[in-house]
């Protein structure tokens, strides 16, 4: 491997990392759908980048995977479902921009110094690789937490699992069919969760979350 | 010796006589791209020499800071981008001055600007440095870190060390880069009072910022301070452009031929770069002034971010 097909390998996976960002910074709703199928195609190039590298033929699926469910399937979908349920013009209110991003960054320091000790044996590409992947993970999740909206919150379970991917692909060690299997539970999750929002919808006529909170009797007001 | 002397006083001979005339190609690609005729590119020289030519009028309640500050914030602005090798390395303040004092110099300006603006106790003024101290107290940590990412990569904060670093092949792709050049992108847009935040082409806007602050300068003294902004615009371009493109860029010594090399690659990136510039600007609409601190909020954070994932990448030296 020469130092140039690192560097991009670490281009591409440090990309996944910006473009998490970037969908905790954005706030309408086909702006996240738009960012989060170029998350997944950044994902399939990354992933076929390591195929090429590591020589495993099986990584191209993975990648192929990656590009046609998470970078068309899943986000035409979505789509739909916005257009559907009548909120593409609604802009979320997020918590506040600012803090969340602050917190994502103190987020990635975070991963990064988990990974490094912890990895001490592993190449040091790898350990780039799982730093930047616990990173996506942990961002999807800080979105999943800040975002009312349960369609920002299923894009945030989606990048986390981009996440997931990232890192397996990155360990060299997870089998073909745990990834299939994966992305097929990742699919049926989607589904049940499109089923759950006109659900919630039919109940409450929004998709905000806060709506369940209060018929829990959590909320004060 | 001497040959680094004439490098310093022609760069800085050099980049005071290009800054109207980048102002004004930025104007005329500006208005071809809206198919509008545009004025010639030399009209920025002309309207600083009617505006030297005419009296200046002064507010009575004015202090002597009001006088001073064009004259100062015109002279800070100059030394700082007569320290960014333009078309050659090898300046005879390299060794004094590097990128932190480039940013200090700037900061210093900022600052009387916004005194000047507050003096004569105009609205407009108080609203035009209260926003742009606003915008500041957030664009300049964002550069002070992209500034931080280059220096931690290339081992230096010297431009010309940052520069001869960045042409040598070692220098290889690497997302702290492209982090720091994002973020040097939007600290320059927001900085010279490009489109996305301020409006350059108008004079009365309430939303207006850089404007506002100079609303009551008129005659040499705008003169000054217009050319100061010029000036400002050409330092960021070549700021980027010495940084992550130093291709063509004369090495202390080169020889006549090598000079002019890099002086007919240093207008060819400057031209790209105002053509980017300008198309990026009609392809945007203005944003409202309290989502500017969360754009430039952005660049801080992306300028964070490249210095935190130095850590775990391969820095080739």
């Amino acid at each position: 491997m020469t130092p140039l097909d690192a560097d991009i390998a670490h281009l591409l996976a440090g990309t996944m990392v910006l473009v998490s960002f970037l969908l905790l910074y954005q706030d309408r709703m086909f702006g996240l759908l738009n960012l989060f199928a170029l998350q997944a195609g950044v994902l399939a190039l990354s992933v076929g980048w390591q195929a090429y590298l590591q020589h495993a033929p099986h990584l191209f699926i993975t990648a192929l995977i990656a590009l046609v469910f998470k970078g068309i399937v899943i986000p035409v979908a979505l789509r739909r479902i916005v257009v559907r349920l009548g909120i593409h013009r609604t802009i979320e209110t997020v918590v506040s921009i600012g803090p969340t991003m602050l917190f994502g960054i103190s987020l990635v320091a975070l991963s990064i110094i988990v990974m490094l000790p912890v990895t001490e044996t592993a190449s040091a590409f790898v350990r780039e690789d799982l730093a930047f992947a616990l990173s996506v993970v942990l961002l999807g999740f800080l979105m999943m937490v800040t975002r009312r909206n349960a369609v920002s919150q299923v894009i945030g379970f989606m990048s986390l699992e981009n996440g997931l991917v990232l890192a397996a692909t990155g360990a060299r060690g997870m089998p073909l069919v745990v990834e299939i299997s994966v992305g097929f539970s990742v699919l049926i999750a989607f589904i049940v969760i499109g089923l759950f929002l006109f659900r919630i919808r039919e109940r409450f006529d929004t998709v905000d979350l806060q709506a369940l909170d209060m018929s829990r009797g959590e909320s004060e007001s | 010796m001497i040959a680094d002397w004439l490098t310093q006083l022609t760069q800085s001979a050099l980049v005071l006589g290009l800054a109207p005339l980048l102002v004004g190609v930025t104007r005329k690609i500006r208005a071809r791209l809206l198919r509008r005729q545009g004025a010639s590119i030399f009209q920025p020289y002309r309207d600083l020499l009617k505006l030297i030519r005419k009296e200046a009028v002064i507010a009575d309640n004015a202090s002597w800071l009001f006088r001073a500050a064009p004259y100062v914030i015109f002279a800070t602005t100059w030394i700082a981008a007569a320290l960014i090798p333009t078309f050659a390395t090898g300046l005879i303040w390299s060794t004094a001055a590097d990128v932190i004092v480039i940013v200090a110099l700037l900061g210093t300006a900022r600052f009387l600007l916004a005194l000047a603006a507050l003096d004569v106790g105009t609205s407009f003024g108080g609203i035009g440095s209260s926003r742009e101290m606003m915008f500041a107290s957030l664009a300049e940590p964002a550069m002070l870190m992209a500034v931080f990412t280059l220096s931690l990569f290339a081992g230096s904060t010297q431009l010309s060390s940052i520069s001869a670093y960045m042409h040598a092949p070692q220098a290889g792709l690497s997302i702290s880069l492209a982090l720091a050049l994002a973020a040097l992108i939007i600290v320059s847009i927001g900085e010279n009072a490009r489109i996305p935040v301020d409006n350059p082409a108008t004079h009365l806007e309430l939303t207006m910022v850089h404007e506002a602050m100079i609303l009551e300068y008129s005659g040499r003294h705008l003169a000054v301070l217009e050319a100061a902004a010029a000036v400002k615009l050409l330092l960021y371009l070549s700021l980027i452009a010495c940084i992550f493109a130093p291709w063509g860029t004369a090495i202390a010594g080169a020889g006549a031929f090598g000079y002019a090399i890099g002086l007919g690659a240093y207008l060819v990136k400057l031209t790209v770069l105002a053509f980017a510039l300008v198309a990026f600007e009609t392809a945007i609409a203005k944003m409202r002034v309290f989502r500017v601190p969360e754009f430039l909020g952005v660049a801080l954070m992306l300028g964070l971010l490249g210095t935190i994932l130095l850590f775990v990448s391969r820095i080739p030296h």
